[in-house]
């Protein structure tokens, strides 16, 4: 469905723009319906920028992305508003996705003013408790409220409910639940679960390994803007390859399991992968630096739906 | 943990407001013994900051009510800020929640350092020695002291705000969600840097404020588990995960995710219903409607109570 064709993303930064950062080097992916992807990365590598860039938030300086086979920055006014049809995007802060002088609601209003103004009042006021239902909200205790007598669960659920509305395809859900409790975070990422059983392809954006894990079929790890690993939720975890993933995996908390306990596990699996990089296993002729136009493919399939990118973790270093 | 360090004694905290006074801290009695790591969990709103900073300062609008601080034999005057001062730092340090903005930035750190101590009557030049021992130790270059704040990374700043916050070897310190805002890699570096001051006498007791139960897994001897003003649950580590009393502790253990658990797996079921106001708490227990357990008893107060050796409850169903 949705598809990322080796896109980067280069931000001018300094006094006059003079210098280049590279938010985002040649990463390729794809989201299918019915189907969550988490993109997992540590803050600076790039995740909210690659979320910016498919909700059109933001230009793409290489690459191109797909929805369906049509290039989207191609888009213009009529099609970029059938384009947000299709796609929507909740982000971190519900408190502040929401104007405080305005009852909470009238996110929804808008979306009938700007898509449904055939929709006669009864036949929306339906649609609108549908949607409130699909995001398990009771109707009487949301609408008619102001932004601070609902509390953050009820508000991301309400912009959950908001994008529903419109028959969405993907969503885009940029860390959505880093700021709820504990004890509700758990619902929205459900409610997420429930989604994709109803065709609705998502891209989970998220720091916390743990929730990418419980939530999807696909995860893609990022570091400093590259795909370092990607594939099969249960593979990337289970048996991660790249010396990366592994660290990070040995850093996550967790419960029932102290750390100490984790390093050893993650080192008798990888026991033997010690000194060798599977990429440039498969790849002996690619750069020290794999990337670039018309280069081999920055990451290697190591096993069926598992790839893997050049082990090298610094510039200079061998991999 | 043969002797006790800090002895907290029915402390009452409350905050002033124009519509009455908000029962963040109603009640709490425990202890924390030398050389313990205490962890203090709960969710935004159990009241878990306003007890830590409570045991170091009381601002403007927070009122002590009732209740008494012990610190090594010694009470603690906290309702008075300014006999408070010949403790603060000496004898009760705090990590503040926002040690990324804590240092001056219009100051050398070095020179921050140096005026902080001085303003305890200690020379700079007699602590230095310690002073690069211990930027060793968290493995910060020396050069960092000749540094604004700005100069350094999020972690680097975190490290040393640790190491300032212990400069004087406080019998009692208080962390206040300080990996809340770092990446998993440096958060298990500022944790195990955390273990290692204990370990090494820097600090005699420790008690870590977080609303992540997995992280406190890892590094602390006790977690103590609050809910809305209220202590709820304190027993040892393994025990409080492994065997919870309380049904919100189980409730929470049991609501998040882990590394390894799946949605299409195991779905896990978040905790129901909203927190009590503390501008007019219910009577009785406080977790009483969202209980799965909840009985006629229940509009009674549960005490907190030693259910078995060092695991104290506050439920009419655990005794």
């Amino acid at each position: 469905m949705l598809e990322l064709g080796r896109i980067s993303k280069v931000y001018k930064v300094g006094a006059f723009g003079g210098k280049d950062l590279t938010a985002v080097r040649d990463v390729s992916f794809d989201v299918q319906a019915g189907e969550v992807v988490s993109l997992i990365g540590e803050s600076g590598s790039g995740k909210s920028t690659i979320g910016k860039m498919i909700l059109r938030l933001s230009p793409v300086t290489n690459g191109v992305i797909t929805l369906d086979g049509v290039d989207i920055s191609t888009f213009k006014r009529k099609q970029l508003k059938d384009y947000y049809r299709n796609v929507q995007g909740v982000f971190q802060d519900p408190f502040s996705c929401y104007n405080p002088i305005f009852k909470a609601d009238r996110v929804i209003g808008m979306i009938k003013d700007e898509y449904f103004p055939e929709v006669s009042g009864p036949e929306w006021s339906g649609k609108v408790d549908a949607s409130l239902e699909a995001v398990r909200l009771d109707p009487s205790q949301v609408l008619n409220k102001y932004p601070h007598q609902l509390s953050g669960g009820q508000l991301q659920r309400l912009l959950i409910a908001r994008a529903l509305l419109l028959d969405i395809k993907l969503l885009v859900a940029d860390e959505i639940i880093s700021m709820l409790d504990a004890s509700t975070r758990i619902d929205v990422l459900n409610l997420l679960g429930d989604l994709k059983a109803r065709g609705l392809g998502v891209l989970f954006i998220t720091h916390d390994l743990s929730l990418g894990n419980y939530i999807s079929e696909k995860t893609v790890i990022l570091r400093r803007g590259r795909v370092v690993e990607m594939g099969v939720t249960d593979r990337v975890f289970g048996s991660p390859l790249h010396p990366y993933t592994k660290s990070l995996l040995a850093s996550v908390p967790q419960l029932h399991k102290k750390w100490e306990q984790v390093e050893v596990e993650l080192a008798a699996q990888g026991a033997g992968l010690s000194g060798r990089c599977v990429y440039h296993e498969r790849y002996p002729s690619a750069g020290k630096a794999p990337g670039g136009d018309g280069g081999p493919p920055t990451l290697a399939e190591a096993e069926d739906g598992h790839f893997v990118a050049c082990f090298r973790l610094d510039g200079d270093g061998t991999c | 943990m043969s002797r006790v360090s800090l002895r907290v004694a029915n402390l009452r905290v409350h905050y002033r407001t124009l519509r009455g006074d908000v029962k963040a801290l109603d009640g709490a009695t425990f202890t924390v013994g030398d050389g313990e790591i205490m962890g203090l969990a709960g969710e935004s709103g159990s009241g878990k900051s306003t007890l830590g900073k409570s045991l170091i300062r009381l601002d403007g609008r927070m009122r002590h009510v009732e209740g008494s601080v012990e610190l090594d034999g010694k009470e603690l005057p906290i309702w008075d800020s300014a006999r408070m001062n010949t403790f603060r730092f000496r004898e009760v340090s705090i990590i503040p929640q926002y040690a990324m903005s804590a240092m001056n930035p219009t100051r050398r750190i070095g020179r921050m350092v140096a005026e902080l101590v001085e303003s305890r009557g200690v020379g700079f030049g007699t602590v230095r020695p310690e002073l690069e021992r211990r930027l060793d130790l968290v493995q910060l270059s020396r050069d960092v002291l000749d540094s604004y704040p700005i100069e350094l990374s999020g972690g680097m700043k975190q490290r040393m705000v640790m190491v300032i916050s212990t400069l004087m070897n406080p019998s009692l310190l208080v962390a206040d969600e300080i990996t809340s805002a770092l990446d998993v890699s440096t958060q298990k570096a500022v944790a195990e840097t955390l273990v290692s001051f204990r370990d090494r006498g820097y600090v005699k007791s420790t008690i870590v404020i977080t609303h992540d139960v997995s992280l406190v897994y890892q590094i602390a001897d006790t977690i103590m588990v609050m809910y809305a003003g209220k202590l709820a649950e304190k027993a040892p580590t393994d025990v409080l995960v492994a065997a919870p009393r309380h049904p919100y502790t189980n409730l929470l253990i049991s609501s998040l995710p882990e590394v390894g658990v799946r949605f299409s797996e195991k779905r896990l079921t978040g905790i129901p219903g909203s927190r009590p106001s503390r501008l007019q708490p219910p009577v009785g227990c406080r977790f009483r409607d969202r209980c799965p357990l909840a009985f006629e008893k229940c509009v009674e107060e549960p005490p907190f109570v030693e259910v078995e050796r060092d695991h104290f409850v506050a439920c009419w169903k655990a005794y």
